[in-house]
Parts: structure tokens; C-alpha cells; sequence
């Protein structure tokens, strides 16, 4: 079947399977930040906004996000010009192998809509769908924190 | 600390946060073939038949009479197949393989695979492989490595004792889930096989399709691909899957990709050996002054890397502490189970696990209190090892252990316990890890670093180590941009591809910081003495022990490592009184290792692998059942969220390697072994009693309480 997305901020047409779940439509669509860790909506890497909520992309089926804005990690900034919350990531070490980092910093920026001061405990609350097995979760709590300063300044 | 361990950005974050790197799953191609496995569904049988369903046109199937070579994997023994022979050993063994176009197709091909079977007698357990009732596994009982060491005389010791205490300990399987699934792609073509994937080991990729395919080594190629953790879980294993993915290409000639699922990558790639570890102790003069350790690892169907394993826990086996009379017996046993395999740590945790809690026990029943009674045994510079080797460097294990006290407020929060209507308990762990490969691995190695300044005077690095998370793209390239006095932007590292770089060595065992970036240290002062503006100039060496290191890997005698880091490690539990479900509320460590190449790289290392310690202690429970696991996904096994996670105090005490480079030693293993011994020591501290095993489960704690109280 083909259908329309919008993805950061751009309708897009795409030819897809009925059954096909969101992650893979995605991420063969050339998404690829939109990481694959469990397929089982356990593990937050292709966690995606869909209208602003944070969801975890293998749990939706992509027939029924059509014509919905979805906002990738890629939606949010540039190399040359990240987004606050990016930046902060990198700031803080927050970084280590990567791969839980597009859905961690789509989690930080859907908690930061809601909570733009947000404390340690609704930090973790909020992260707790993400996981990530390099970093003990200590910079990346940081990272959130420096992350809501700095989107405070810049007004995002 | 100098300027090396002040933070810097680190060099791979931006693509990271943008989500431009590149993982392996994240390359397509027109035309690329998948690939699915189809596994055994029998923990030990004999193949009977095998019946394929018909193949459409564009699919194939692939199994071990598409080896051009040997259809073993190259590791120590080589007894691993790629695919099975007539036998299978573990329940997930790979059979054979499906290729093809689409995806979903090859998954439904796969699964109409019908295998008939024989099913032979399996053995699951240390004790049934021990027994050898059954018929063996491996040779004629069961063993991949059966070592023993002596030093002074611990028979002496047994016979002079005022009491000899004897324990058992248990540790359990643990699975790394890295975060990014393993997978490979393979082309071939113009006569050569190329291999891109997620790995820590490019060259032990390389030598594995070398024999595989019986090709010259210009016929093979390896390109590791920007990898999402590897916490050893990508040190052998990968070796696996890119000789699938490499026969499926070199039969279709297109390019193939075989990524794991996760679920496939949960139930059958390797894991942390379980052991059983058995200690005596002589006491005299309430102090341990003989030790017989006996430790027996499950090291799974094929041999793999367990002998070397098992050689790291055998010399971690008294810990940190200096005793004159020891004996250490180690066996490695086969069974039914998928090959156990490295995982950050490498046999250390085990052996950690049990002589920190054995020496808590000792302690109790002296009317001790564990810390001093620890730093009563402690090793001292100019002691010997338990295999004889010489510290040559201060032990600063006093400073060490002084700053962890005050900083956890130790002695003053031991005397509670209670705390939020919750059982309160601290608990203390002191230990060490030898850096870098065990026994004459480095020596066997000979690893190579090249550095290659252009014309452009900018500076490449080659070396096969990677990046996995842990910091060298920015480590390494810092200590070489310090060396020679230019910008660490004018240093190039990129993912390694063997074509480019020489052999360094794995990326294991914490020698990427100590031994290779040591080694870089020395080519890049050779390279600042040579450097011509404008010229390409090139610089290698290998590498060699010091002199001083002596090593006799028969009789395990002698420096069994070049160096070792320290570490202590202060753990908060609350557990509630009903339930017993525990808490891990603070963890508080303050390491030696050396000098730190980046303070931040480094915290990130201390705080996750403290972290995946405190879940190999707590949360991470695999059972082995009717030959299954019975965790088989993230949902089923359970690694520390953001939820579970603790604060953490850390701090560092600084003892420089004079051959690390600017004086750094190991880490990113030392962070893990010491957290499973404090979180032990703290439940036992809640409840008052001792315990034996980890990971500790409420469910277990529940049992022991009851009886307790009858
Ligand atoms: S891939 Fe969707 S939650 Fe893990
Ligand atoms: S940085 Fe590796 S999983 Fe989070």
C-alpha cells in the first residue's frame, strides 16, 4: 500500500507492506537513526515522536500513523547546528556507544516539552523505557539536566 | 593529573547524537540477501535428516558443504563449527542457512525446515559433566582445561591451622546486551571476501575466514563497522556470524547482511560462565595464611576462549591479598549449553565474587570487621602474586580504602539497620585486575601500532582496535596528539579496516588504553624525532613486555600480568522485610588506575560497568531449563533501567604505569568486579546472614530467611 508521512517536518510518500510496523518503513526508508535493539518495545532505541508523544516506533503498525508528523533525532538539529538537547548529550559525556542516544535525547526532548524543570526522580521516570547498557544512566541524567538549562535559554 | 585527563568532547558524539553513525544494520544495498539460521531445536542429538521446503527462485540454502576450508572457527582449540556436523551440542546450534531476497520470506523458509533427530543423553551441569556418566562432550571427560598452581606450602599451612574454614560459591550466567544486536555483511567479489560488521576484534575475524575459506590472507578483508557495545560479547562470537555471512556470499556472489534479532542474540550467543568455586582457608592466629581455591567453569558445547577465562579467574583467585601458602586448581567443563565466552571481566568477577565474600566470612567469625581485616591481608609493593610474580608498583590499596570509608560515611551508617521501614545494609569489596592479556598472550601477540603522518601533516593512527563505547577515538587519539605537540583534530582514527592497519591485537582485556596506547605512545615520540614538514613519514613497532616481566606458562609461575589497577567499592542496599526485594541505593568506588586518559571517559566507564556488576549481583537471572534457556528476550531477562540505577560517588587515587602512556593502566574491566562482592556483603549486612550465590534472588532470600527463623 502507499501512504503519506510526515516526517520531520517533510510529507513523504511511501510504498509499504500492510503489516509493516513503523521502525522498519522508517528505517528502510533511509531513517537509520531510528535504531533496531529488541523489536519487542522493551529496550526505547526507536523511540520516535508521533504528534509530540514519545512512542517506541516496533510496537506501532505504520498503516496507522499515516498523515501523522513523526519527529526523528535527525528532525531536531544538524551537525553544524544540534539541538540544544544534542548538544548537552555531548556536553555531559552522555555518549558512549551510541545506539541508545537517538531515542534517549527523543525521550529527553518529549520529557523537556512537559517538565522543563524536571528533577533526578522525573528524569529517571521518564527514561526508564530507554535502555542503555554503557553508562550507568549518571551522565545521561546530567545530560537531561544541563539539557532542560540550556532549552530554557534558547527558548526551544 | 595532568593535562591528559582533563575532559574533551569526545570525537565519535556528533555523528552519534545525530544519528548519522553508521551501525551495521543500518547499511542497505539493492539487492542484498538476508539471512536466517536455522538452529537446532535439541540440546544434544544426532542429525537424522534434513528437509528443506522448496526454495523459489533467488533463494538458497547454505551449510557445511559450502566451507571451502575448515568448518571450525578459529579460536583456541578450534572444535566450534560454523555449522553442525552430524552432531549437535547446544539447543540453537547452527544447522544451516537460508539466503534470499526478502526478509520475511527467508524467515518463513527457515522456519519450514524439518529436522529429524537422534537425541543422545545431554549434560547440563558442572556436577553431571564432572560425574561423566554420560557420554562426553569433549575428549574423553569432559574438560577444555584442567590447570593447577601451587605457591609455598599450603599443605603445611592445613596441617598448622587453628581452624580451617571450608566454603562453596555460585555464580550465574550473565548476558551482555549491548545495546546493539550482533550482525555482519559480506561481499565477494573480484575473488575476495570482504566482512563489515560490529566486533571488537577485526584480525580474529580475519584468521577465523582465513581458515574457513583456506584463502591467502590478501583474499580477505575485515571493516568494522561503528559498534553499539561489545562488553566481550563481541570478542569471539562475531567470528560466528561473519563465516555464515561470508559462505552465503561467496555461493550467491551478492552482497548478504545476517543481523541478530534480539531474541536470537539473548538465547544463543555466548555468556558469562556460571562457576562453582570452593575455597579452604587455613586460619591461624585469626589470620588466613593458606588457601586451597577450587574453581570448576560451565564453559558451555565447544571450547572457545573458557581455558584463558579460566586462567584469569585462577590468578584473581586469592584477590587483593597477599597469602604464602596456595594452592589453585581450575577445570573447565563442557556441557549441553550454548559456548560461555568473555565478558568484560574475563573469569575475574567470579573469582572475585568468591574470595571477597569468603574473606567477609572469615572475618565475621574472627569478631573482625571486614575492612580491616582485609587491609590486614593486602598485597604490598616488592610482595609476590599468588603465582610468584612481583609487584613492582606502591599498592595503594591503605589511601584507596581510607577515602571510600569517609566518603560512604561507612562505619558511622553500618550501625544502622533500618532505614524507611526497610532493612538496611552497607557492604565493602577490595580488589584488583591484572592489565592487559593473561600469562603470554602479549608475548604470543606481538602487536603492532603504526602511526602514518601525511603529507598534509596530519596524522593517522593504525591500529585494529575499536571503538565500542568505551573512549579510545578520543583517548588514543589524544595521547598522540600530546605526544607530538599538534591539535587533536590533525589525528585521524577511523574505524579499523585490515587492509589499512596491522595487527594491534583484540580489543580485550583492557590492554587498548595500557598496552596499545602505550605502544602508540612510543611510536609517536619516534615520529616526533623524524617529523619532516610536508613529508610522509611512517613509524611502527611492535610489541614487547618489559624486560623485567618474567612468565613460565607451563607451571603458571611468575608475572602473570605487566601490571595491575585497585579498586574498592561501598554498596547501600535497602530490602524490604517482606518481599526482599533489594535496593541497590548508593554505590561509592574510588579506583587506582593509573592515570586517567580522559576523567569523563572514564567516570562513563566506572559507572556502567559498576552498573552491569550490580545487575550481574541482583537483577540478571538466566536459568538454564530442559535444555533452554528460559529467558529468551529483554522482557524475560532483566538488565538495571534508569530506575534501578544508583548514585554513584566515585573518586580515583593515582598510581602511574610507568609503560602506560602518560602512566595509565587498565579500567574498563576493573569497574565490574568488585560491585557483585559489596552488593553481597550489603544484603548480608540487612538480613544478617551469609549467602553463597549470585545473582541473589528474593525468591532465595525468602527461603533462607524462613529457615532463619524455624
Ligand atoms: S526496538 Fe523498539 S523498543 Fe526496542
Ligand atoms: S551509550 Fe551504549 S547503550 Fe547507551
Amino acid at each position: 500500500m502507499r501512504g503519506v508521512f510526515i516526517i520531520n517536518g517533510q510529507r513523504k510518500e511511501i510504498e509499504f507492506a500492510p503489516h509493516k510496523r513503523l521502525l522498519d518503513v522508517l528505517r528502510e526508508n533511509g531513517y537509520t537513526e531510528v535504531k533496531e535493539g529488541c523489536r519487542e518495545g522493551e529496550c526505547g532505541a526507536c523511540v520516535v515522536l508521533l504528534d509530540g508523544k514519545p512512542v517506541n516506533s516496533c510496537q506501532v503498525l505504520a498503516a496507522s500513523v499515516m498523515e501523522k508528523e513523526i519527529i526523528t533525532v535527525r528532525g531536531l538539529g544538524t551537525i553544524h547546528k544540534p539541538h540544544p538537547i544534542e548538544e548537552a548529550f555531548v556536553e555531559a559525556g552522555a555518549v558512549q556507544c551510541g545506539f541508545c542516544t537517538p531515542g534517549m535525547i527523543i525521550s529527553t526532548y518529549a520529557l523537556l516539552k512537559e517538565n522543563p524543570d524536571p528533577e533526578d526522580d522525573d528524569i529517571k521516570r521518564a527514561l526508564d523505557g530507554n535502555l542503555c547498557r554503557c553508562t550507568g544512566y549518571v551522565k545521561i541524567t546530567k545530560a537531561v539536566k544541563l539539557a532542560s538549562k540550556k532549552v530554557k535559554k534558547d527558548g526551544k | 593529573m595532568g593535562d591528559i585527563s582533563k575532559p574533551v568532547r569526545r570525537f565519535d558524539a556528533p555523528e552519534k547524537i545525530m544519528g548519522t553513525a553508521r551501525y551495521v544494520d543500518d547499511y542497505f544495498e539493492e539487492e542484498m540477501l538476508f539471512v536466517r539460521i536455522v538452529r537446532s531445536t535439541r540440546p544434544r542429538a544426532r542429525i537424522k535428516s534434513i528437509k528443506l521446503p522448496k526454495l523459489p527462485s533467488g533463494y538458497c540454502v547454505v551449510d557445511k558443504n559450502d566451507v571451502p576450508g575448515e568448518n571450525r572457527i578459529k579460536m583456541i582449540f578450534d572444535d566450534w563449527p560454523f555449522f553442525a556436523e552430524d552432531v549437535v551440542n547446544f539447543y540453537g546450534e547452527p544447522i544451516l542457512a537460508i539466503a534470499g531476497p526478502d526478509r520475511e520470506k527467508v524467515y518463513e523458509l527457515s522456519n519450514a525446515v524439518k529436522i529429524e533427530y537422534e537425541d543422545i543423553p545431554p549434560i547440563y551441569t558442572i556436577e553431571e559433566s564432572e560425574e561423566n556418566k554420560r557420554p562426553p562432550i569433549f575428549g574423553e571427560n569432559n574438560l577444555f582445561a584442567d590447570y593447577f598452581y601451587e605457591k609455598g606450602d599450603p599443605d603445611g599451612a592445613f596441617r598448622d591451622a587453628d581452624q580451617i574454614v571450608e566454603e562453596e560459591f555460585r555464580t550465574g550466567f550473565q548476558e551482555h546486551i549491548y545495546l546493539e544486536p550482533q550482525g555482519m555483511i559480506a561481499k565477494y567479489e573480484d575473488g575476495r571476501i570482504t566482512v563489515f560488521g560490529s566486533m571488537q576484534c577485526p584480525y580474529y575475524v580475519k584468521n577465523a575466514l582465513i581458515k574457513a575459506f583456506g584463502f591467502p590472507e590478501d583474499r580477505i578483508r575485515v571493516v568494522q563497522t561503528t559498534t553499539g557495545g561489545g562488553f566481550g560479547g563481541k570478542e569471539e562470537y562475531p567470528s560466528q556470524i561473519a563465516g555464515i555471512a561470508a559462505f552465503c556470499a561467496y555461493k550467491t556472489g551478492k552482497t548478504v547482511k545476517l543481523v541478530y534479532d534480539r531474541a536470537e542474540d539473548v538465547e544463543f550467543t555466548t555468556k558469562r560462565h556460571p562457576s562453582r568455586i570452593r575455597i579452604k582457608g587455613a586460619i591461624k592466629d585469626k589470620r588466613v595464611v593458606g588457601i586451597e581455591v577450587d574453581i570448576a567453569l560451565n564453559a558451555g558445547a565447544y571450547a572457545g576462549l573458557s581455558s584463558v577465562v579460566l586462567q584469569r579467574a585462577m590468578f584473581a583467585a586469592t584477590g587483593a591479598y597477599r597469602i604464602d601458602n596456595v594452592r589453585v586448581l581450575g577445570k573447565a567443563f563442557a556441557t549441553n549449553i550454548v559456548p560461555l565466552g568473555a565478558f568484560r571481566g574475563f573469569g575475574a568477577p567470579q573469582a572475585i565474587f568468591a574470595i571477597e565474600t569468603f574473606m567477609n566470612h572469615v572475618a565475621k567469625k574472627m569478631g573482625e570487621d571486614p575492612v580491616r581485616f582485609k587491609l590486614a591481608h593486602r598485597y604490598k609493593k616488592g610482595d609476590t602474586t599468588a603465582t610468584g610474580g612481583l609487584l613492582r608498583s606502591e599498592v595503594r590499596l591503605p589511601e584507596i580504602t581510607e577515602k571510600i570509608i569517609e566518603m560512604s560515611e561507612y562505619y558511622e551508617k553500618k550501625k544502622q539497620k533500618e532505614k524507611d521501614g526497610k532493612l538496611y545494609g552497607i557492604g565493602f569489596s577490595m580488589f584488583l585486575h591484572g592489565c592487559g592479556f593473561t600469562g603470554n598472550g602479549e608475548e604470543v601477540l606481538k602487536s603492532i601500532a603504526r602511526l602514518k603522518k601525511r603529507k598534509d601533516d596530519k596524522v593517522e593512527i593504525l591500529i585494529s582496535n575499536v571503538e565500542m563505547g568505551q573512549g579510545p577515538q578520543t583517548t588514543l587519539r589524544k595521547v598522540v596528539a600530546q605526544v607530538l605537540g599538534i591539535p587533536m583534530e590533525d589525528v585521524i582514527y577511523e574505524n579499523p579496516d585490515t587492509d589499512k592497519v596491522p595487527d594491534s591485537g583484540p580489543t580485550v582485556a583492557s590492554r587498548t588504553a595500557m598496552i596499545v596506547g602505550g605502544l602508540l605512545y612510543r611510536v609517536a615520540k619516534e615520529l616526533k624525532e623524524k617529523w619532516k614538514e610536508g613529508e610522509e613519514v611512517v613509524v611502527e613497532k611492535q610489541y614487547r613486555h618489559p624486560e623485567y616481566i618474567k612468565w613460565d606458562q607451563s607451571t603458571f609461575k611468575g608475572d602473570a600480568y605487566p601490571e595491575y589497577s585497585w579498586g574498592a567499592n561501598v554498596i547501600e542496599v535497602e530490602v524490604d522485610p517482606l518481599t526482599y526485594e533489594i535496593e541497590v541505593k548508593k554505590a561509592y568506588a574510588v579506583f587506582d588506575l593509573g592515570t586517567p586518559l580522559d576523567k569523563k571517559i572514564i567516570e562513563g566507564q566506572i559507572h556502567g560497568g559498576m552498573l552491569q556488576g550490580i545487575g550481574y549481583a541482583t537483577l540478571e537471572v538466566m536459568e538454564f531449563e530442559n535444555g533452554r534457556f528460559k529467558q529468551r528476550t529483554i522482557t524475560d531477562y532483566i538488565i538495571p533501567t534508569a530506575m534501578d540505577a544508583p548514585l554513584f560517588e566515585t573518586d580515583l587515587v593515582v598510581e602511574p604505569y610507568k609503560n602506560g602512556p602518560f602512566g595509565a593502566k587498565c579500567a574498563g574491566e576493573l569497574t565490574l568486579v568488585g560491585a557483585a562482592p559489596a552488593v553481597c556483603a550489603a544484603v548480608e549486612d540487612a538480613l544478617g546472614i551469609n549467602l553463597y550465590e549470585i545473582p541473589i534472588r528474593p525468591e532465595k532470600l525468602l527461603v533462607l530467611m524462613n529457615k532463619e527463623d524455624n
